[in-house]
């Protein structure tokens, strides 16, 4: 239960961890941290910690999914047992199977899959410590996991989740501000192409509310978007282009 | 693991461009304008058995919603609070693309959709389900069943949970001696709150609202938003692939409120509620 007396937001506008109001936490990005994968991606959002994976194309299993037009997109997003405070039961929470869905439903809007016919991409999302916005934290390293692969996409995702904490519209929640905040959307785009690909809202927010939060999310996003190219450009800065 | 049903052929491909040219003229195949939502009837107490039931239609879309009532333990975390659980599934006599078995990740999805909309609106006083500190409290569980689809299942069914929340007579018990027992008696749960959703569906930079099957399949992207009756919005979800052009989401808010209070008079008014 909540402490009577705790405060998530104190008088001179400085959040419980020390952020200011549009403040992301520290961002680390890593590409290419698991070898057997076709690509992958590690993000650390403060304490949030997230793999992403991606196998493929490949061939479909089993054959009649297969699309004749185009690649199919899977997705998992899972946590590990030990990710959140009270352990979590092994296999996929109802929680878990919604967010592979919106998940996947993003990574869809940028992946040009008619490009691989009769085959599938594989994304696995883990995370393995869980401090408020997982599922942003874990779509951005899908992206980024898919650039890794050389799948090629419309733009990369950055995603953020905005929320309301004790009346303040605060930037990226960390777990304690989402839990006892009033209100949480996590927001995904493809920047470059000014365009939403995952929006959800938990919570109660007005017109104007949700109007701001959406300028704050895309603040942050851009940030992240900014550091996801960063990233990519360290990962191949070494390699010179191929001599004709 | 979670797999796309997506399936763009070339005759639905013809299909979004004729919605498309209707819309850019103000017009629907079924005639309505891209705003008009489809006739809503409710009928409620048809399962007698069940505590509160709604059977809603929206159009061709049929939902039926029960409720169940037991009496368990509250969580941990919310010692002074009763609770709610919703689970939502897509029966295989709705529609052929519907399989017997487990909800499936779309079920998931409505019932999750759902059951955010009335918590993040407090429209159940869960404190009054409370029977004792941290031991015993009673347990709604909402169960939605899709009878019938034709595109849309989210607006009726959050219209059919709040009918069967607004009639239902729980059980009543009572605390004798630090146990709990029946008293034969029922009650109302005077609902907080009344946060209606309304479902959009977007083709290129157009959208409309309450889309039936064939537009639904025709659509870029679809997008539920909840508005309670304060006009807060309390739930939103983008339910399909797509890109999502930033520069509508503020149109389709105001058209949500609108749209959630037309709803919510028609509720009002057949359920007869004083409010």
């Amino acid at each position: 239960m909540r402490e009577q007396n705790l405060k998530l937001v104190s008088e001179e506008g400085i959040r419980i961890d020390g952020r200011r109001f549009d403040e992301l936490r520290p961002l680390k990005i890593e590409i290419g941290v698991l070898d057997k994968s076709d690509g992958s991606a590690y993000v650390e959002l403060g304490k949030t910690k997230v793999f992403a994976a991606v196998f493929g194309p490949k061939e479909v299993h089993p054959k009649h999914l297969a699309l004749p037009d185009r690649a199919i997109l899977n997705c998992r997003y899972h946590m590990t047992s030990f990710s959140v405070d009270e352990r979590k039961p092994l296999g996929m929470t109802r929680r878990e199977i919604e967010l592979s869905k919106v998940i996947r439903e993003a990574l869809e809007s940028v992946v040009f899959l008619e490009e691989f016919p009769r085959t599938s991409i594989d994304v696995y999302v883990e995370v393995i410590q869980a401090d408020g916005g997982t599922r942003t934290a874990g779509l951005t390293a899908a992206s980024l996991a898919l650039a890794e692969a050389g799948i090629p996409m419309a733009d990369l995702i950055a995603a953020v989740a905005v929320g309301k904490v004790e009346g303040h519209l605060l930037l990226d929640l960390c777990d304690i501000e989402d839990k006892y905040g009033e209100a949480d959307m996590p927001i995904a785009m493809a920047p470059r192409l000014n365009s939403i690909v995952l929006l959800q809202l938990n919570g109660r927010l007005t017109k104007e509310e949700l109007k701001k939060g959406l300028e704050l999310a895309k603040k942050g996003i851009n940030e992240i978007y900014q550091k996801e190219r960063e990233a990519l450009r360290r990962k191949y800065s070494g390699v010179s282009p191929v001599e004709v | 693991m979670s797999l796309s049903q997506m399936k763009k052929s070339l005759t639905a491909r013809i299909v979004q461009e004729k919605i498309y040219n209707l819309l850019t003229q103000g017009m629907r195949l079924d005639g309505r304008s891209p705003t008009d939502i489809r006739p809503v009837s409710i009928v409620t107490g048809l399962v007698e058995k069940a505590d509160g039931s709604a059977l809603v239609s929206m159009g061709g879309t049929k939902i039926l919603v029960g409720i169940k009532t037991e009496i368990g333990s509250p969580y941990s975390d919310r010692p002074k609070e009763g609770s709610f659980t919703v689970n939502a599934e897509l029966l295989p006599l709705a529609s052929i693309s519907f399989e017997p078995g487990p909800p499936d990740e779309r079920g998931v999805e409505l019932a999750r959709v759902v059951d955010r909309g009335i918590r993040e609106s407090k429209c159940i006083d869960l404190e009054k389900l409370c029977l004792i500190e941290g031991e015993k409290a009673y347990i709604l569980f909402i169960d939605i069943y899709v009878l019938d689809y034709d595109g849309n299942y989210y607006d009726p069914s959050t219209i059919a949970v709040l009918a069967a929340l607004a009639t239902a007579k729980i059980p009543k018990y009572e605390v004798v001696n630090g146990k709990v027992q029946k008293t034969g008696e029922y009650f109302n749960l005077q609902l907080q709150a009344l946060p209606f959703t309304v479902t959009f569906g977007i083709i290129k930079e157009r959208f409309l609202v309450d889309p039936q099957l064939e537009e639904e399949s025709a659509l870029d992207v679809s997008l539920i938003i909840g508005v309670d009756e304060k006009n807060n919005i309390v739930s939103i979800q983008k339910n399909s692939p797509g890109l999502m052009p930033e520069n509508l989401l503020e149109q389709m808010i105001d058209v949500a409120v609108e749209k959630s209070n037309q709803i919510r008079r028609k509720f009002i008014e057949t359920l007869n509620l004083k409010i």
